[in-house]
């Protein structure tokens, strides 16, 4: 009876180890048939023309997405304008004063603003930007993207320079340098690749953001350089065209989003090794 | 009347590629306090972790030799056997914070599913905190968490836990070195009237209390058992030079 | 250095901590202007139609009729639906790689694949789904002999499911991983197997981080827009089941909102807004306390 349980108990614990294994092995299995599809449709769409010219109309054969890259790249531009000295700027501060009234209520804004849902910010760029000059916008779907990259850069910022020596403030500080020459000169310069990472990391979350554009830029079918008229986006064309009824369309559609994967995945890959250099250095 | 209850053969320990123990052999007598002393690393703790299967436990360790339970190698038990019938209490008190005192007791039972009914449980928890000298301080409160007990009142919780499942040894790993003296005392109390039960390893780099509570003393030296003996004679007459100057103080 | 040149620096001084102390501040108003002006522009709608906005079944642009709550059931539905079926998975993923295998090429393949998946825009997510996941769901309807929509409730909970894994699965790790080792001791020497170790020493010894992680997800999971806006149907009414087509808040929102030409349409929709940002702010609030008051504590 005793030997029975003993037995029985060492069974359960195999079991409930390969259940683990399974179940977690059986999560990511989503994952490569989501990379799976991506690549097979995908990659077949991929070639010159694709990359350097404009849709077609329905019907017409070929086509590409230049619009759509070229208004990412501008998107991009101007919410790393907005977004980038700002939040580097308050990570600064929070970093250099790590109690006060003033850092509490800013972190649980960061936290905050970290947790609203895209298409929030999206209402907000709309209410701000796109109701006031009255028309869809580069510049409204910029500032939404930034609101959006504002917390990550902000926390980046502040955990990489919580990890710069103290003593180098002090050597610093000793030579009679000023608090803020040594802020700008000695401490920013030792944590930058921290904060590289940090804004390659926002930039990697953002580029994928479909919610905020859908009423700030709105899309365009064609090339504009002007950030106060619509514009298209990679996440954009995606969405307008997978959701259409032209198998064309859909094919252009996979062909975007492989590009955009790629390119979400090799800003993860860049982040990592920018990271793991860091982490050599202290 | 002398019967041996554990016997260790040829035991050595590795840790990764490192050799820890070094052809270990002894013998652990019933009802008698064993001590284990030698300078910190030379391997104490992990010996008694070998003759309960933890060492095991950690990543990239190995053991070679045998450990005879009764005449039995526990190298060829499962070790979740072995390791009820080898208590053990650790060097920081560490009762689980999710449970109450009470629960804290039979935790041996609740962890390995063994159901008994409420009466018997009851004096498995009355039984053991009255072995540990537990009883009086806690009876009124076996319901709370165990957080709020003092060190050496969680260091008796726990050896109540070890001797709730009725082992046959409990191992010590110097159960004292976090207490403060008049928790060591009480606990070294504790020991010499739980022999009557139970057969007692007792790991410990004080020399005082080695001589102190023990039957039999091991001397331990970078991985090699140096000396063994009654802890009348390796205390008064050593035979080994390095027992000697371990115990007039030459090595830390 | 002459007095002039020192006050110079006294100056730049000065400047230079306003200017940080401004950023900060910004971030501040920032949030709270990002409140105020969901709150505004609801006012229209939460004169017109009160508390009863989110309990009106009706929402009809053409009538000017506007309830809100099969959004809510909507989101309910799928954001509950996503993190019951997540929580076995996550949970496996936490105790694989916090209890397990903390180190080895099997954690960092699965550790690495967490993270892409993670990284993965949600857009993608929806686009796969709609081609992949939604003509399967097809089939299987048909087979079970229910009106064969394919999108729905169900759909967009499958997506969600999976998009939520990582939220909870890494914070699960973490506090898995925080467990102190002497617990686990005591209760191995007592001759407890790994699975009862962690049944009933890890676990519940996690269980309050392992909550936190859960309702990050579920944060996520109620805001999310895309990937369930492409694959759940985009119907304004109560779902009658898990498998009929539906719209959550975020959904009807990138519906209707680049075309909603009245006022009170468009204040409505804010409303929604509104609301999705003060619940998914008190869940994440909650959910980051959590965390943080277990690593103080460990």
């Amino acid at each position: 009876m005793q030997k029975d349980t003993v037995s029985w108990r060492i069974l359960k614990d195999k079991i409930f180890k390969g259940f683990v294994i399974l179940l977690s092995f059986v999560s990511i299995l989503p994952l490569l048939f989501i990379l799976f599809y991506i690549v097979k449709n995908g990659i077949t769409s991929i070639n010159w023309e694709f990359l350097t010219h404009l849709p077609k109309h329905i019907g017409e054969a070929g086509g590409g997405i230049s619009n759509a890259l070229v208004g990412t790249g501008i998107l991009l531009i101007i919410s790393c304008i907005l977004a980038v000295p700002l939040g580097i700027l308050a990570g600064i501060y929070l970093s250099e004063h790590r109690k006060g009234r003033l850092s509490y209520l800013t972190r649980l804004c960061v936290e905050v603003l970290q947790g609203i849902p895209s298409i929030v910010i999206g209402i907000i760029a709309y209410l701000w930007v796109v109701l006031s000059m009255g028309t869809f916008s580069a510049l409204s779907g910029g500032v939404a993207l930034g609101i959006m990259m504002l917390p990550v850069i902000v926390r980046t910022t502040e955990e990489t320079l919580k990890l710069v020596p103290f003593e180098l403030k002090e050597a610093s500080l000793a030579l009679g340098v000023p608090y803020h020459r040594t802020i700008l000169k000695v401490i920013l310069p030792a944590a930058m690749s921290g904060i590289v990472t940090g804004i390659l990391l926002s930039v990697a979350r953002v580029t994928g953001e479909t919610a905020p554009l859908l009423f700030t830029a709105f899309g365009s079918p064609f090339m504009n350089f002007n950030i106060f008229k619509p514009i298209s986006a990679l996440p954009l064309l995606i969405f307008n065209y997978a959701t259409s009824p032209y198998p064309e369309w859909h094919s252009i559609a996979w062909g975007a989003s492989f590009v955009l994967v790629i390119f979400v995945l090799i800003l993860n890959i860049i982040t990592k090794l920018v990271t793991k250099r860091w982490k050599v250095q202290f | 009347m002398e019967s041996t209850v554990l016997k260790i053969e040829d035991l050595s320990a590795y840790f990764s590629e490192e050799r820890i123990l070094k052809d270990v052999n002894l013998s652990i007598l019933r009802k008698r306090v064993t001590a284990i002393m030698g300078p910190s690393g030379c391997g104490k703790t992990t010996l008694i972790r070998c003759i309960n299967r933890m060492h095991e436990l950690v990543p990239g360790a190995k053991v070679s030799g045998r450990v005879f339970l009764d005449g039995k190698d526990i190298y060829t038990m499962n070790p979740i056997i072995v390791r009820r019938k080898i208590g053990m209490v650790f060097q920081k008190p560490n009762p689980f914070p999710t449970m109450n005192i009470y629960d804290n007791v039979i935790a041996g039972y609740k962890l390995n599913g063994i159901k008994i009914n409420r009466n018997e449980q009851d004096r498995i928890v009355e039984e053991s905190l009255k072995k540990a000298a537990l009883w009086d301080e806690v009876k009124d409160f076996l319901y709370r968490k165990g957080t709020f007990l003092s060190g050496g009142q969680q260091q008796r919780l726990c050896i109540a836990r070890a001797l709730a499942m009725q082992p046959e040894i409990i191992l010590l790993d110097e159960p004292t070195s976090a207490l403060d003296p008049k928790s060591t005392s009480h606990i070294e109390e504790l020991i010499s009237q739980l022999k009557k039960d139970v057969a007692i390893i007792l790991v410990t780099h004080n020399i005082a209390q080695a001589a102190r509570v023990s039957d039999f003393t091991a001397f331990l030296y970078l991985g090699e058992l140096v000396e063994f003996g009654t802890s009348e004679k390796i205390f008064s007459v050593p035979e080994d030079k390095r027992t000697e100057e371990y115990l007039t103080g030459k090595f830390g | 250095m002459s007095i002039q040149s020192l006050s110079k620096a006294g100056r730049s001084e000065l400047f230079f901590q306003g200017v940080l102390y401004l950023s900060a501040c910004f971030l501040v108003v920032l949030v709270f202007a990002i409140f105020l002006s969901l709150l505004v522009h609801s006012i229209p709608s939460i004169n017109e139609f009160g508390v009863g906005f989110l309990f009106g079944k009706i929402w009809d642009p053409v009538f000017g009729l506007f309830g809100a709550l099969p959004f809510l059931v909507g989101t309910l539905l799928t954001s509950f639906l996503a993190l019951l079926i997540s929580i076995p998975f996550s949970l496996s993923i936490s105790i694989f790689l916090g209890e397990y295998f903390t180190e080895g090429t099997f954690s960092s393949v699965l550790k690495s694949a967490i993270e892409i998946l993670a990284g993965i825009p949600s857009i993608i997510y929806g686009f796969w789904g709609l081609f992949v996941l939604v003509p399967l769901i097809r089939s299987l309807q048909i087979k079970l002999g229910i009106m064969p929509y394919g999108v729905g409730i169900f759909t967009a909970s499958l997506i969600l499911f999976i998009m939520i894994i990582p939220y909870s699965a890494s914070i699960g790790r973490e506090v898995v991983q925080l467990v102190p080792s002497e617990f686990k001791e005591a209760a191995f020497s007592l001759g407890a197997t790994r699975f009862e170790v962690i049944r009933k020493v890890i676990l519940p010894y996690a269980r309050s981080g392992i909550l936190a992680g859960i309702l990050l997800a579920l944060g996520r999971a109620l805001g999310e827009t895309m990937a369930v806006t492409m694959v759940i149907g985009n119907v304004n009414v109560i779902p009658d089941s898990i498998f009929s087509p539906a719209n959550t808040m975020a959904s009807v929102i990138a519906n209707e909102f680049a075309e909603a030409m009245e006022n009170l349409h468009l204040s409505s929709l804010v409303q929604i807004g509104l609301l999705l940002f003060v619940v998914t702010m008190i869940v994440n609030i909650i959910g980051r306390h959590i965390v943080k008051k277990m690593s103080v504590e460990s």
